[in-house]
């Protein structure tokens, strides 16, 4: 990584202003804070890229590999309709269909944010300090940390299972149905951001707990692969009530599948991802808040 | 006599070493728990539509998928085991200090993944076996004998996992950043262990040759001794048989790597 140049160039403490702003309220409005974590989250992403292409043959493969690695689940499924015609009553293309409507939202949000479960390690060796001093958001600064592009093998890998799902899958499209497929797909972008936010936030108190996470963020995209039919209605409760991955494709997907939803949901459920998305991201950014304020550094 | 003392001290260390960190076992315990649960309602529904898939009843497959939960981390086959530590070392030339200690580099690091490995079973095997074990019908076998003899399988699945492993860290030397390498290894390791499905549920030649291949020492082997489904002594054979080729290619590539160390003064 020869090349490597500083995160955000002119943006070094020192020059010009002191501190990170902050600690200075009233000195960047609301939508400029947004514009300058933006710029911030885009240099620093664009910083790693450029590392990350120092081992050109590694990145090919680590690409490859995530692509791959979704791809053998995706395997595992087919192999199981060789055996049996459907799971929990619903055909391959149908679970193909909830299949790509749940990794393409998680891919998304893994590429963006995903490398925020290495938070874990900078909180414990000290490292979180140095993007505290710099003047930038720190959130922007810790969701763009060692940026992976190698993640867009898992998106491509979901966006090709999902348009064969539905060149395969008999549903009665209508306008509704149709608006809700650009819904569903960034409401559970959204959603699983919130989750990486959260489980971010959580290692600000259990540093070494960082696995947790990957309950929620794998697991989760693992458990939507499949029809809601197949689980207890517990489990299925917990989706939907509790940590409402549901909404990422579950409830939306039955309503375009024309499925009944194995639980006594009203109907506007279907369409109530984007509320549930902005609920999720306002709690997760509440939960980052009160974590970067509990954060004590390892003193070192 | 020393050399014994030397390397079961090396594997005791690796042992201590992984059980410093009780918050993260912790959570591995939890997150091996979750993707059981998700895994064990998945075959149950496979299950239901097809009974006596690949031979196993429903109780049985629920027994699988825990002891596969159990053995993922002890057997490093998503990653977590000693090889990307090893490669860093050789990435940063740190293993020239190994080569250096009156050691072998392969017992060593053998020795250090073996402690991390008993230590995995105890602590991230046991708990979501348990688990399993109370929420759900379980086949388990009644007699001693069969828990020995699952115990002497999964023996062998460390040693065979090692050998996997210790080649695929050894590719560091020529690519110097080895996790690409690693990540397929880890994948492929993933799906021809059976962990995602049982292996004797694949389908026809496709089965015949993931059931031969060395990744089916690791899961399928000692649970098809668990579960009554194979002969202890014929599962030991093929075992130890991908063992001693994985191990005794390990040497030979291990021999070449070394020749090839140029340290660099600084």
């Amino acid at each position: 990584m020869a090349e490597e140049s500083p995160p955000a160039p002119g943006t070094r403490p020192g020059k010009g202003e002191p501190t990170g702003q902050d600690t200075r309220p009233g000195r960047v409005t609301p939508p400029g804070r947004v514009v300058e974590a933006v710029r911030a989250y885009r240099l620093i992403a664009a910083m790693w890229v450029r590392s990350t292409m120092a081992y050109r043959a590694s990145f090919a493969m680590t690409t490859f590999g995530n692509f791959a690695a979704t791809f053998f689940d995706f395997v595992a499924i087919m192999l199981m309709f060789s055996r049996v015609d459907a799971l929990g009553g619903y055909t391959l293309p149908e679970v193909a269909f909830l299949y790509g409507l749940s990794a393409v939202p998680f891919g998304v949000a893994d590429l963006a944010i995903g490398s925020m479960e290495r938070l874990g390690r900078r909180v414990r060796d000290g490292t979180l300090d140095t993007l505290l001093v710099r003047p930038a958001p720190v959130l922007a600064q810790v969701a763009a940390d060692r940026f992976a592009l190698r993640r867009l093998g898992r998106v491509t890998q979901g966006t090709l299972v999902l348009g064969w799902s539905l060149t395969r899958v008999d549903i009665d499209w209508t306008a509704a149905r149709l608006l809700l497929m650009p819904v569903m797909l960034l409401s559970g972008c959204a959603i699983f951001c919130a989750v990486f936010v959260a489980g971010a936030a959580f290692q600000f108190v259990a540093h070494d707990a960082s696995e947790v996470q990957n309950s929620f963020t794998y697991g989760g995209t693992t458990l939507l692969q499949y029809p809601p039919t197949v689980f207890a209605k517990e489990l299925v409760r917990g989706v939907t009530f509790v940590l409402p991955l549901a909404f990422v494709n579950w409830l939306p997907a039955s309503y375009v599948l024309g499925r009944p939803y194995p639980l006594d949901v009203p109907e506007w459920a279907a369409f109530a991802s984007p509320l549930v998305a902005a609920g999720c991201c306002a709690l997760a950014g509440l939960a980052w808040r009160a974590g970067l304020r509990s954060y004590r550094s390892t003193g070192s | 006599m020393g050399a014994g003392r030397l390397y079961t001290a090396v594997a005791a260390g690796g042992f201590r070493r992984y059980a410093t960190y009780r918050a993260a076992t912790a959570a591995g315990v939890f997150t091996n728990t979750v993707f059981g649960l998700i895994f064990v309602y998945t075959y149950r529904a496979l299950w239901d539509e097809r009974p006596h898939l690949g031979g196993y009843d429903q109780a049985q497959v629920v027994t699988y998928v825990w002891l596969a939960q159990a053995l993922l981390s002890t057997l490093a086959i998503g990653g977590g085991g000693v090889e990307e530590e090893l490669m860093e070392r050789i990435r940063t030339g740190d293993v020239v200090i190994d080569l250096y200690r009156p050691a072998d580099l392969q017992l060593w690091w053998l020795a250090a993944d073996l402690g991390r490995a008993f230590f995995q079973l105890v602590a991230r095997g046991l708990f979501p076996f348990l688990f399993g074990a109370l929420c759900f019908p379980v086949y388990l076998p009644a007699d001693a004998g069969t828990w020995v003899a699952f115990l002497g399988a999964v023996l062998l699945a460390m040693l065979v996992g090692f050998g996997i492993r210790y080649l695929v860290a050894l590719t560091a030397f020529w690519l110097l950043d080895g996790m690409g390498v690693a990540q397929m290894a880890w994948l492929l390791g993933y799906f021809c262990s059976g962990m995602l499905l049982p292996l004797n549920v694949f389908p026809g030649a496709l089965g015949e040759v993931v059931r031969a291949l060395p990744w089916s020492s690791l899961l399928q082997a000692p649970a098809d001794v668990l579960l009554g489904r194979g002969e202890p002594l014929r599962t030991y054979l093929f075992q130890a048989t991908w063992a001693v080729v994985l191990l005794g290619a390990g040497r030979l590539v291990q021999s070449a790597a070394t020749r090839r160390v140029v340290v660099q003064g600084g």
